[in-house]
């Protein structure tokens, strides 16, 4: 304890502007370290940061193309935020999305080209979400009964969730398989008929894809949940006082169980939606390569947690995201985004820390102690 | 004072003050080589801050320490583990998955740091240690497969192999079986013998008057006296510090009496239950409160007063006997049960357990009716109504905050406790079950708690107070039933209370006549 000069202490008031200033500020301060690591690596910032914009949002077709990016990190920022508000630290939306993807083209593959696109989509999206709700409750379930920690739980449903997906494509005939065709050669999955891909709203200007629709209506009914409800009232007690929540009545455990279902039914429809608006057929490597679960992470941290936050969140690093797709090329280093996205998590969470903690100078070691005896 | 040899360690007019708090004033005591010392009081009466000082866990704001008849500025522990001082927490800090060599060669002075334990040899001292002391334990056993006596041996033995020549023992047999004590207290007489010095930190009367050699009685954080005494009695006395005729009661006038044929609104019957170690915690509780009637249970902290009010609320399950609110029997481990039998709970934990710290305040005066109209409608809640009635009874209870939309984490204790209280009393309580009421409040505060009780007993509401704060059960209570190791030992009416009779209860001493 000695000799360690500086320590955290908790702010007693949060300012007003706070919740605004931490993530914008944080942003920026991913932006200055992404500079940095341009310039080191020979590439003029500004052009790229230029280049970036431009290609997420100002050139011909670029939203369109943002939005497709965005949306299954709108699923998975809403399978975060929601889980993380009760304190229940899902990390699983990685395999609860691939879940959701392996439900919905199997229900898609099996009804077939004879059945109406509305039946078809409407069907997609609630047997996506059944698979991750299903993915999600095994986490919830153990968390609640055992008290296993479902950072871990999660985690490592997220590889079982891989290898199934894998399995099915490349390690046998299954029903998602292609045996067909060029299939019968190279290991891939069924199209799902046309009658299951997804509508998209033509503005003109601007296509957006059903699958951003649906994650819109999504995050505007969670935020009514959330500050209106009865269920979001106890979520609220169960997020900050669990044993407050017993006490009053609640039923924490119930809760914590409802929530996991519920958060990774929402990455499983992101799950469908990948299918449905974009893939078209179950690609294992293509998910993997993707990463949506853990992107959805950093989406609901800079969000705050807010579910109508995560729209324009999930639409910035969609963005990103997809100006990084139409940028790479011999002069863009392929990885840049993933960098990008690694230092705007690494700087909301260290800004978390700055707006809820000051740092003070300790003075002796007994003030330390008292510190944490009454901490 | 004529002793050739200095005393192991002595404190002089040692102070140290908390924000709001003094925790020792003036305290002036010395241990003696070979002795075993004890350090007796109340809970609060200072006893673990002086324990704290002595081992450098905090600097004392004034006076100081002498090792050996020289003045010693203890940095940190460290400094005082150097100087032969050691000390045995109440709670272990012990490493589970470690075997018992290992967390005892953890953090000693033959430390290699980088190098290796040699772990035989280090078997060898601990079973040579625990031969001449009489500790049994095995050096290559996991932590984690000890029993609880076992492993305060561990922590014993820890001590002794750094070369302790004082060893401070906060409160070792809160623990322990009664059989464990007795062994407990045959290794420190052991060791007193052996030339080292033992300060035994405790509230039980009868376990002090026969392991002790002398007893320094703290109260109110001042040392009061050192004794060779070993009657209870006059232990007791020296310990509550007051005498039968000066009881204050400041507050009788108010106190109105409770009609005998009124109908009993929680009654417990042979109530038994374990506590969190799996120990015995409550054991054949009985007891009845009146509508109208404040009922105090008196009692040192730790002897089944927290399981006792944790099962009137719902939050701990008993293991037999039954609870009946009004006559109608008490679901055994439902939160919801009492609060719709009318029972309110006021924890001592109050942020903790009473209060969502983030939520607003009328949010939380709305916690235990969110379920029900009008509040409810279903699946809603209606935000309009919880900051209408919040608002209502910020103004009633005189809740002192910028507005009822104020997170509860940004109030003063006494505003905590009267939004809770306002919730607990609003919605016709029949029983009030509160903890500690006053604890940590200042001396404003605790009057408003008071007269709210006194006003809630008045309008008809059967009040269960437990608190460790005699004055305040004896001025407050109609009846007080005196709970002592999970048993009520006596329930005594207010016109017969004999503080030094209760005194003696709280200690555990039954037979003794007046």
């Amino acid at each position: 304890m000695r000799g360690f000069g500086f320590r955290l202490e908790p702010r007693s008031d949060l300012p007003k502007w706070l919740p605004w200033a931490v993530p914008v500020g944080s942003f920026l301060a991913a932006l200055v370290v992404g500079a940095i690591v341009l310039g080191v690596t020979g590439q003029n910032p500004f052009s790229v940061y230029a280049r970036i914009v431009d290609r997420a949002f100002l050139s011909e077709g670029a939203f369109s193309g943002t939005l497709v990016s965005a949306t299954p990190l709108l699923f998975t920022g809403l399978c975060a935020a929601v889980a993380f508000r009760i304190g229940f630290f899902n990390i699983g939306g990685e395999g609860q999305f691939v879940m959701g993807a392996i439900f919905g083209s199997g229900i898609a593959l099996k009804l077939g080209a004879d059945v109406p696109g509305v039946f078809a989509v409407a069907a997609m999206v609630v047997f996506g979400a059944v698979g991750g709700g299903l993915w999600g409750l095994i986490p919830g379930i153990l968390k609640a009964r055992f008290r296993t920690n479902e950072i871990i739980t999660s985690l490592m449903l997220n590889y079982i969730a891989a290898v199934i997906a894998t399995y099915l494509i490349f390690d046998s005939n299954s029903f998602w398989r292609e045996l067909s065709g060029s299939g019968a050669v190279f290991p891939k999955g069924k199209v799902i008929p046309t009658v299951a891909w997804w509508p998209k709203l033509d503005l003109g200007s601007v296509i957006i894809p059903f699958g951003f629709l649906l994650g819109m209506v999504i995050a505007g009914w969670l935020s009514v949940l959330q500050r209106k409800t009865r269920f979001g009232f106890e979520m609220r007690v169960v997020g900050g006082a669990p044993t407050t929540a017993r006490y009053a009545g609640m039923k924490p455990t119930r809760l914590i169980i409802v929530v996991a279902a519920l958060s990774g039914a929402l990455a499983g429809i992101g799950g469908a939606t990948d299918i449905g608006n974009v893939r078209h057929i179950l690609d294992p490597k293509g998910l993997q390569q993707s990463g949506f679960g853990y992107a959805g992470i950093v989406v609901a941290a800079l969000a705050r947690l807010n579910p109508v936050a995560v729209v324009f969140v999930a639409i910035l690093l969609g963005g990103i995201t997809n100006a990084g797709y139409a940028l790479r090329g011999p002069d863009f280093p392929s990885g840049l985004v993933g960098v990008l996205q690694g230092l705007i998590l690494f700087c909301t969470l260290g800004g978390e820390v700055l707006a809820r903690y000051r740092i003070t100078r300790s003075t002796r070691v007994s003030d330390v102690e008292t510190a944490l005896e009454s901490a | 004072m004529e002793a050739a040899i200095a005393p192991a360690v002595a404190a002089f007019h040692v102070t140290k003050k908390f924000p709001g708090v003094i925790a020792n004033e003036d305290v002036t005591f010395d241990v003696r080589v070979g002795e075993v010392h004890a350090l007796l009081g109340e809970n609060g009466a200072g006893k673990t801050t002086l324990s704290n000082i002595l081992t450098g866990l905090y600097r004392p704001d004034s006076g100081w320490i002498e090792v050996s008849g020289e003045k010693a500025d203890f940095q940190s522990p460290r400094d005082a583990i150097a100087a032969g001082i050691g000390m045995v927490h109440q709670h272990f800090r012990l490493i589970p998955t470690f075997s018992v060599a290992e967390n005892i060669a953890l953090g000693s002075a033959h430390d290699p740091i980088g190098g290796r334990f040699n772990l035989s040899e280090i078997e060898e001292r601990i079973l040579a240690l625990s031969e001449s002391f009489d500790l049994a334990v095995d050096p290559r056993a996991k932590v984690w497969q000890l029993s609880v006596g076992e492993q305060q041996r561990v922590e014993i033995i820890k001590v002794l192999y750094r070369d302790a020549r004082v060893l401070i023992m906060d409160e070792p047999t809160a623990v322990l079986t009664p059989v464990e004590s007795e062994v407990l207290a045959s290794t420190l007489q052991a060791m007193a013998r052996s030339g080292r010095s033992v300060v035994f930190i405790s509230h039980k009367l009868g376990e002090v008057a026969s392991i002790a050699d002398r007893v320094t009685v703290l109260r109110d954080g001042r040392a009061v006296d050192t004794v060779t005494e070993n009657s209870v009695t006059a232990l007791a006395s020296l310990m509550v510090g007051r005498d039968v005729e000066t009881v204050k009661r400041s507050t009788e006038a108010t106190t109105h009496r409770v009609a005998p044929d009124a109908p009993r609104v929680l009654e417990i019957d042979n109530l038994n239950a374990l506590g969190d170690r799996g120990l015995t915690a409550l054991d054949g509780v009985s007891l009845s409160v009146r509508a109208g009637e404040i009922v105090g249970v008196a009692g040192v902290a730790g002897n089944g007063q927290r399981e006792l009010v944790e099962i009137l609320a719902g939050l701990r399950r008993s293991s037999s006997g039954t609870v009946l609110v009004d006559g109608e029997s008490l679901e055994n481990g439902s939160t919801r049960h009492p609060i719709r039998l009318g029972v309110s709970y006021v924890p001592q934990d109050r942020m903790g357990t009473g209060l969502a710290p983030d939520l607003t305040i009328a949010e939380n005066m709305a916690l235990k009716k969110y379920r029900r109209p009008p509040v409810s409608r279903p699946p809603f809640i209606r935000q309009t109504v919880i900051d209408a009635e919040g608002r209502e009874l910020m103004e009633k209870f005189d809740v002192r905050a910028p507005s009822e939309t104020t997170p509860t984490r940004r109030l003063s204790g006494g505003n905590v406790q009267k939004v809770l209280l306002s919730r607990e009393m609003s919605g016709d309580p029949k029983a009030l079950v509160i903890a500690s009421p006053t604890q940590g409040l200042d001396v404003g505060a605790v009057a408003t708690v008071h007269q709210l009780l006194l006003d809630a007993s008045a309008s008809g509401v059967g009040i269960l107070l437990v608190s460790e704060d005699l004055d305040e059960v004896l001025a407050l209570s109609h009846r007080i039933a005196v709970i002592y190791e999970g048993r009520i030992l006596d329930v005594i009416d207010r016109d017969d209370a004999d503080v030094h009779r209760i005194g003696l209860l709280m200690g555990g001493e039954m037979e003794e006549s007046a």
